[in-house]
């Protein structure tokens, strides 16, 4: 079952029949089945699919929030599926950062202490803490808003506090789940120009869920799921590292 | 960790006071019983200390012997009534019970007494010599019976100052004065200093003491010589009270010739006893005020329990972008228990404050003593604190306890 199949350079995420079963009530749902995926470091992929294809439960997989049923998912050579709670807690702070569509900040606390967060947890000198979150919001263009309160920015300057609170622990993958779904038009162009940015030019793994063509169209890969497996895999960019698709 | 918990602290803070009204109506619990524990305390300890006060008042470790009752046709009369207790079984107690330091008797009856044209109804007790010395009475004027006076049944008599304040005209010198005790004149040697109420709650400073040869020949007359009111005795130590009460006993029953079948023809009762007597009337109110205040303290933990629980709810999305972001378990237990515990301690300390000013006020309006001990005020202290981490556990432990998709997707 597991072996890594002397895939060389290991990559960066690597889904091995990847299945996901819900119980709901006396219904068995299978939200995965049999998923197979792998991705590089530095990648910029769009996963895309009607509701019900099974891509949240791929992100939530990927994203270390859930765990498979059965099957292997290997994140920078780890098999995740295998770690207890707190372990994944760990990954999760320290290599992934999350964009979800609502923003999902803490209300009521400044841009500042919403970026810090996730350092909050690793037991940073609060210094320490409060520089690189600075650092972070300057690296999306708010400086100068950072005792500012969610309620005082605008949508997608919200959006970018909470790209800055996913880049400040400095993570290899960055999942954005619907980053613009929330977004005017405008809004939705600085938040995936940032995303861009943050690939091209830091070789960040950005994951990108959405369901807008146009959105999809800065990613250099689309990644189509139906009934919870791959559908269509295809490189759209060709800028991009050249290894062969998900198996 | 320290950076975490410092943060939790001043978010926990953050929170709370973002919500005063709900914050403040949550420790209302706490405050309530944390004050009612700190004044009822406080109140118990100074009634505590006031009673042991007057129980210093009778002397020093006394032992107090009284006659038994008469019993006529059935029917039994109060205690000393019955003439069983005499001069020479205080003789004969000194001999037999070599724990007791000194003995001593006395015999007392309520008399007009007339100095010029006041008079006062007054009890005048005729005393051994010994009597002042155990009940550990002292002079703020004059001096007390010499052996001369004893002997010869000298018309002398030592005063309290409730006589003195009755008696005397304000500035007028008690001693040497001259006053007929039932119309037997008698001179005034000293004048006690005030010892206040007993712990019977009567005035122990409205008496009159007579050499007790001068009391059974010259005022009261007897039908008995010899016969006393009471007999008293005192011990060096605290310890040696219950042994010399045995000691007693038995010289007693030995010199009385009562048989094993028969009952003691007296009671013997200790300054001890009667300090226990009146401190268990406190400690009976103390203990049922305490419950009261335990049952506020459990509502209040109950309180702090509901609002954390809501809490949770509201914030649940929160605790799922916590997660996300790499929040253990135990960092969300954590937070929210810091936050149960700020709430518990917050209202403790205000509790502590309302009843340190409960108990001024009780003082300065009631007249009632308090004592406000630091272990008291510690002990609530660390008790809030104690609710606070026993309450806020289940909601602490539903919060980590919620899977982070699910609390990410909650609306």
């Amino acid at each position: 079952m597991g072996e890594i199949n002397g895939r060389q350079p290991a990559s960066l995420i690597h889904c091995e029949d990847l299945w996901k079963v819900y119980r709901l009530g006396d219904v068995e749902v299978h939200a995965l089945r049999g998923l197979n995926l792998t991705i590089e470091q530095g990648e910029f992929v769009a996963i895309m699919g009607s509701s019900g294809s099974g891509k949240s439960t791929l992100m939530n997989m990927l994203g270390c929030l859930d765990q498979p049923t059965n099957g292997h998912y290997w994140l920078n050579g780890v098999d995740v599926a295998r770690l207890r709670a707190d372990e994944l807690a760990d990954i999760r702070n320290r290599q992934i950062g999350f964009v979800f569509q609502s923003f999902n900040l803490i209300a009521r606390t400044s841009a500042l202490e919403n970026a810090q967060l996730p350092l909050f947890y690793r037991g940073l000198p609060l210094r320490e803490q409060r520089a690189l979150a600075a650092a972070a919001l300057e690296r999306v263009g708010l400086k100068g808003r950072e005792q500012h309160y969610p309620t005082q920015l605008s949508g997608g300057q919200q959006q970018r506090v909470a790209i800055a609170r996913a880049l400040v622990t400095r993570p290899s993958l960055l999942l954005a789940d619907e980053p613009t779904g929330n977004l005017d038009t405008e809004s939705s162009r600085e938040i995936m120009t940032i995303l861009d940015r943050l690939n091209k030019e830091e070789g960040i793994t950005v994951i990108l869920v959405t369901h807008e063509p146009d959105i999809a169209a800065y990613a250099s890969r689309e990644v189509v799921i139906k009934d919870g497996q791959v559908l269509t895999d295809r490189h759209t960019k060709l800028n991009e590292p050249s290894n062969a698709a998900g198996i | 960790m320290p950076a975490f918990l410092l943060l939790t602290i001043v978010t926990a803070v953050r929170i709370l006071s973002r919500n005063r009204l709900r914050a403040g109506l949550t420790m209302l619990g706490i405050v309530i019983g944390v004050g009612a524990v700190i004044a009822m305390v406080s109140i118990g300890e100074g009634a505590k200390a006031a009673v042991q006060a007057q129980v210093a008042t009778m002397g020093t470790n006394v032992i107090i012997i009284l006659p038994g009752a008469t019993t006529a046709t059935g029917v039994r009369a109060g205690q000393g009534t019955k003439v069983t207790l005499t001069v020479s079984d205080g003789i004969y107690l000194k001999k037999r019970a070599p724990l007791l330091r000194d003995t001593g008797w006395a015999k007392r009856d309520a008399m007009q007494v007339v100095n010029g044209s006041r008079n006062w109804n007054v009890r005048v007790y005729g005393i051994s010599p010994s009597y002042l010395s155990i009940r550990d009475w002292s002079f703020e004027n004059g001096g007390g019976f010499t052996q001369t006076d004893v002997d010869t049944a000298a018309r002398v008599a030592i005063i309290g100052q409730t006589v003195v304040d009755n008696l005397f005209e304000a500035g007028e010198e008690p001693v040497g004065a001259a006053i007929r005790i039932k119309n037997v004149p008698f001179r005034v040697v000293g004048v006690l200093t005030a010892k206040g109420q007993s712990a019977e709650g009567w005035d122990q400073d409205d008496v009159i003491f007579i050499p007790f040869s001068t009391a059974e020949r010259k005022v009261f007359g007897t039908s008995f010589f010899g016969s006393v009111g009471a007999l008293y005795a005192s011990t060096e130590n605290v310890e040696d009270l219950a042994p010399a009460v045995e000691q007693i006993r038995e010289a007693l029953r030995v010199r009385h010739r009562l048989q094993a079948d028969q009952e003691d023809d007296f009671t013997i009762k200790t300054q001890v006893d009667i300090g226990k007597l009146q401190e268990g009337t406190s400690e009976t109110l103390t203990v049922m005020l305490l419950s009261i205040a335990a049952v506020s303290l459990l509502v209040g933990g109950i309180g702090i329990m509901n609002i954390l629980l809501v809490s949770v709810t509201e914030r649940t999305r929160e605790i799922g972008v916590r997660m996300a972001v790499g929040a253990k378990r135990r960092h969300i237990l954590i937070q929210f228990l810091i936050e149960a515990v700020t709430l518990s301690l917050l209202g403790g300390t205000i509790g502590i404050i309302v009843g340190i000013v409960g108990a001024r006020l009780t003082t300065v309006i009631a007249g009632w003593p308090t004592i406000i001990s630091g272990s008291t005020v510690i002990a609530a202290f660390l008790f809030s604190l104690v609710v606070g981490l026993f309450f806020g556990l289940y909601p602490a432990n539903k919060a980590a306890r919620l899977n982070p998709i699910e609390a990410l997707r909650y609306e």
